[in-house]
């Protein structure tokens, strides 16, 4: 049965992912079908209800310069922000907040209602729509067949999900939902590259059966910042504290006597998990001479009683897993909502991408999300942004937009994921980044919006706004550049007392500025330096800009040597072994990797600068033979 | 390949007379002139004096400028044409890295010249070779160039580098979990140590010192088979003494010696022997200590003494080529020249000498010499540039700058260093985070 006109982009699924992909494709004005198993868990938060964190929050913040979801929704409900790094840089300072489930769920769906283009769905997706090679629609549960010019798949863990609860498992996607069985088989019959990952979740507890009194409290901040450039300043619900309990050697001891039943050790599980979230178990063996491990108690919302215990994630079977809780402090009474679990689930290469997130082999499908190999809201945020315009770019015969590594922590991750590919679920780091002090929460509106504004996310109205924003940070710039302090000038010895130290020759406001003990303030105190820019913003980037300044041109000339080569296109059936002099381990690498430039080639872990060069002497001659 | 203006040295390796510098890029020009003075006339050589950083000579020699883009490259061009031989030119290299040049790669001035459009289609497959053969005996010579103490420093020196980020990385990557992480002050404080391990390494490989010294080649024999005659006998003749003196041990001589050119670094070893007082020895302790760092071993047997040639093989180092000399030919009678079996000399007449000479220009080549020397600059050239992202970093942390900053000085410096001993990736380093510390609360 056909339904419906027909679609440019349907977006499968209703995560993170799912919702930003079909926000950005039907705000760029394509018309756009959203497909979900359950339109009640559109925006569900299934793992810890938390937003942001260093290398996410960043992530949140280049999500919402691109017009996306993530940030505003955050803004609406979230219940504790903090802002992580306060004693380092402004490069490494980051965002988190601590998020209420069913007022995030609610600020998703209410911003996806604002978007006309976008119409929702509630089916299955049983079968994707090839012809000539290309997809061109998907087939649903109850027999419907849907036809777009393009389709983005982020269907999350729900792939060939199987979850652990000791040595019980069932096949399942997260928190409930059923798994895309039908689907996971059909595309593992496609000539797509499989592997397998797990996660876990810890136990959920009732707050009311919690001792606070007996633990630490840890508030939010005294000023609750905001993620988003879009909120206006009065969306933060009321503000509540986490609290902080250990593990202890008891807690140890439970865990240790009951390892055998876990499906971790007994070997019934063989995804690979995140070395950087293990189970409490994994803990537990891994680092045998700690005698407590730290445990967030985060609540799940305003109105709900129940709390997140971050730091126990674990597959241990339930008996055990009530033993373990009651031991901990404050946890003593505690009752267990619902049990940890670890899932397994199919994820495809992402080696078998375009950086553009459409898939090499079969043009008209894009993935984002969990199924592309990475863990996180904001990192399958961010690929949904990402595939939902190039999805709507495709459909309106635009040119794909491809962020680059020093343009954007979007621009790592996809870089990484499509070159590099991963074998445990891919967590954004800011050590990732090697334009870290670039790529900074502050300025990603600066990055990005003029990226936004071209493939049409940004309004007439909002983009005034952000070019006077910018033209101020340029003209202020410009003014301490050109504003000279003499010696003379200083007057007196209270000129040269807020200085710190005597000015010998004259220097301007710009050089004075990059003293690392000179702030703002300071600065325009001084004779004929004020009065500046009214809006804070402003001199905090000028600030940012000055402090960073030898390493921004360092990173920008490291940027112009790579770049001349990096966009050389690879063609997809360029035979590595007719490529004269590349050794066969090289040969071997880049046949794996199918780099799409030369670029991506380079950055292949084993690949040399000589391979390299030999790639590009071939290009060369390729190209030379066909013209001549 | 990155941009930039690169030098080498283009004539073939070797004992020729005359040595070529090329350069090629956008600073060609500045850089000669900061060595020559100015430019001569387009295409037209000019007898210049090249000036070292001190402005003292390191050679005198024609000078040949080709602006682009009518030059091999199609980039400007210069040459320097000095005498030959790996001291000079290795001289003259170091004093054009200082002034900003970097070392071509294998094969890099015909790539440059092919994408250019200097060099036709059909050359095509010659660039590819002369890339891979070049990266190839670079490889090999690079191994060589890392063999020894200097290999050592340089792998304490990336360990510590590596803890040190480990630490800074973790602190700043997962900042939200209870880590015990550093102090600014003990970062600071490691950040000192550092500099200071960077500051012995690079005194350690000498700063030319060290490649002056050029390959190393150890006597080694039984008491009383002629090894010092025939140390003597290398230096006697047309091969020049540059320098003796009695080595930091009691028991081993170092000399210098140039043999057409080709710097050699001779230690004359106390006999071995079994048993022998205390000091004996240790002597003899030391002999083997010099024979397991040398580039070769001339293993001297007495000809006239049929008993000689039965020292045991296990005390020679698996790793080093060993020539066997067979002395005193003129009392055992045997002829004079090279043989299967090794070379048969007689160090009291000069017999067969020429050939022992010959023989160690063959295996010690002056190919090898020269791709040592070049990779010697480069890993010394990667340690500056370390030395300087280190002190970036120490400065940065003792005024209290943001960890961000040393962080990204430090993550540079690995990157140099990473040129010597091969790149630590982001995924090394968060796997050393994440079985450092327990992540994940």
């Amino acid at each position: 049965m056909q339904f419906d006109q027909g679609y440019d982009v349907i977006v499968v699924g209703g995560g993170h992912a799912g919702t930003e992909a079909a926000h950005a494709a039907a705000r760029m004005g394509a018309r756009t079908l959203l497909l979900t198993q359950s339109l009640e868990s559109i925006g569900q938060m299934s793992c810890n209800p938390a937003i942001g964190g260093i290398g996410k929050g960043h992530l949140v913040r280049e999500i919402d310069a691109m017009g996306g979801v993530m940030g505003r929704a955050a803004d609406r409900a979230g219940i504790q922000f903090r802002t992580l790094n306060q004693r380092k840089g402004p490069a490494v300072q980051a965002t988190r907040a601590q998020a209420d489930r069913s007022l995030y769920r609610q600020a998703v769906r209410s911003i996806l209602d604002e978007v006309p283009a976008l119409s929702l769905f509630q089916d299955t997706v049983h079968d994707l729509i090839v012809e000539r090679d290309q997809v061109c629609g998907v087939v649903t549960g109850m027999g419907l067949e849907l036809r777009a010019a393009a389709v983005v798949l982020t269907v999350g863990t729900f792939l060939g999900g199987t979850i652990h609860i000791g040595d019980h498992n069932r096949r399942g996607g997260r928190a409930g939902d059923g798994p895309s069985i039908a689907l996971a088989e059909r595309l593992r019959a496609m000539p797509l590259r499989v592997g397998r990952l797990k996660t876990g979740t810890p136990p959920r507890i009732d707050a009311a059966s919690i001792d606070y009194g007996s633990l630490d409290a840890q508030p939010g901040d005294d000023q609750p910042v905001y993620f988003s450039r879009w909120s206006r300043g009065d969306e933060h619900p009321r503000q509540v504290p986490c609290h902080i309990t250990h593990t202890n050697a008891d807690s140890h001891a439970i865990i240790r006597a009951a390892l055998h039943r876990s499906p971790m050790y007994s070997g019934e599980i063989d995804g690979v998990g995140p070395r950087y979230c293990p189970s409490i178990e994994d803990k537990v063996v891994r680092f045998a001479d700690r005698d407590g491990h730290q445990i967030f108690l985060e609540p799940e919302g305003l109105d709900t009683r129940e709390v997140y215990p971050n730091g126990i994630s674990t597959s241990l079977p339930f008996d055990v897993q009530i033993a373990m809780v009651r031991s901990i402090r404050g946890l003593e009474q505690a009752h267990i909502t619902r049990p940890g679990y670890a899932i397994e689930y199919d994820y495809l290469d992402p080696r078998d991408l375009h950086p553009s997130l459409e898939s090499l082999q079969l043009p008209g499908l894009l993935l984002a999300g969990q199924i592309n190999g990475t863990t996180g809201y904001e990192e399958a945020g961010a690929q949904g942004l990402l595939a939902g315009i190039n999805a709507a770019a495709r459909a309106g015969g635009l040119s794909p937009w491809v962020p680059q590594r020093h343009e954007a922590y979007i621009g790592v991750l996809v870089d990484d994921l499509t070159t590099r590919g991963t074998r445990e679920p891919y967590r954004m780091f800011t050590s990732r980044a090697e334009y870290r002090l670039h790529l900074r929460e502050d300025n990603a509106d600066l990055r990005l919006m003029p990226v936004a504004r071209a493939y049409g996310l940004i309004s007439d109205a909002a983009w005034t706004a952000f070019a006077t924003y910018r033209d101020a940070i340029e003209a202020e710039r410009r003014r301490l550049e050109k504003t000279w302090l003499r010696p003379a000038d200083l007057g007196d010895d209270h000129g040269t007392q807020r200085l710190g130290q005597p000015l010998r020759r004259e220097q301007s406001l710009m050089n004075l500025l990059k003293r690392p003990e000179m702030d703002y303030a300071t600065l325009l105190s001084l004779p004929g330096a004020g009065p500046g820019p009214d809006d804070p913003a402003v001199c905090r980037q000028v600030l940012i800009g000055a402090r960073y300044d030898g390493y921004l041109k360092r990173q920008s000339d490291q940027v112009a040597r790579q770049a001349r080569h990096e966009d050389e296109p690879l063609p997809a059936d360029l035979d590595y072994h007719a490529v004269a002099g590349l050794s066969a381990e090289v040969c071997e690498k880049l046949h794996h990797h199918r780099p799409a430039t030369l670029g991506q080639a380079g950055r292949i872990p084993g690949v040399t600068p000589a391979a390299v060069a030999l790639l590009l002497v071939h290009l060369r001659r390729g190209r030379t033979r066909q013209s001549a | 390949m990155p941009d930039g203006t690169i030098c080498a040295v283009a004539t073939p390796p070797g004992r020729g007379g005359i040595g070529v510098v090329r350069l090629s890029g956008p600073d060609t020009a500045a850089l000669t002139e900061a060595v020559v003075g100015p430019l001569p006339a387009p295409r037209r050589a000019s007898m210049r004096r090249f000036a070292g950083d001190d402005g003292s000579a390191i050679d005198a020699g024609l000078v040949l400028w080709f602006p682009g883009p009518q030059s091999f490259t199609g980039e400007d061009v210069a040459e320097l044409h000095g005498h030959g031989g790996p001291v000079v030119m290795d001289r003259l290299l170091q004093r054009l890295l200082g002034l900003g040049a970097r070392l071509a790669t294998p094969g890099e001035f015909s790539h440059r010249a092919y994408l250019n459009g200097r060099i036709d289609l059909t050359r095509a497959e010659a660039i590819a070779d002369l890339i891979e053969a070049g990266s190839e005996s670079a490889a090999r010579a690079a191994v060589r160039s890392l063999q020894g103490e200097f290999a050592a420093t340089i792998d304490a020196l990336v360990q510590r580098l590596t803890d040190l980020r480990v630490h800074l990385e973790a602190g700043i990557d997962f900042a939200d979990e209870p880590l015990e992480g550093l102090a600014l002050e003990d970062v600071t404080r490691q950040v000192e140590g550092v500099a200071a391990e960077v500051a012995t390494t690079r005194q350690a490989a000498g700063r030319g010192q060290q490649l002056q010294e050029g390959l190393s080649v150890v006597i080694a024999g039984r008491p009383n088979a002629g090894k010092s005659s025939l140390l003597n006998a290398l230096a006697g003749r047309d091969a020049a003494i540059v320098t003796a003196l009695a080595g930091t041990t009691r028991d081993v001589l170092e000399s210098y010696l140039h043999i057409d050119g080709l710097p050699l670094r001779v230690l004359d070893t106390a006999g071995l022997r079994e048993g022998g007082d205390v000091v004996e020895q240790e002597g003899v302790r030391r002999a083997h200590k010099a024979m397991a760092a040398a580039d070769r071993i001339l293993r001297v047997v007495d000809d006239s003494d049929p008993g000689d040639e039965a020292l045991p093989p296990a005390e020679w180092p698996d790793h080093v080529p060993v020539t066997t000399v067979y002395n005193k030919i003129d009392r055992s009678g045997r002829a004079a020249g090279e043989s299967a079996a090794g070379l048969a000399v007689s160090a009291l007449t000069g017999d067969g000498m020429d050939a022992l000479r010959g023989h160690l220009r063959a295996c010690l080549g002056a190919d090898d010499t020269e791709a040592v020397f070049i990779a010697r600059r480069r890993h010394l050239q990667a340690l500056d540039a370390a030395a300087g992202q280190i002190d970036e970093a120490l400065a940065a942390a003792r005024a209290g700058a943001g960890e961000e900053l040393i962080a990204e000085s430090l993550a540079a410096a690995q990157a140099s260093l990473g040129e010597i001993t091969g790149a630590v990736s982001t995924e090394d380093l968060l796997g050393r985070i994440f079985s450092t510390f327990c992540i994940g609360k």
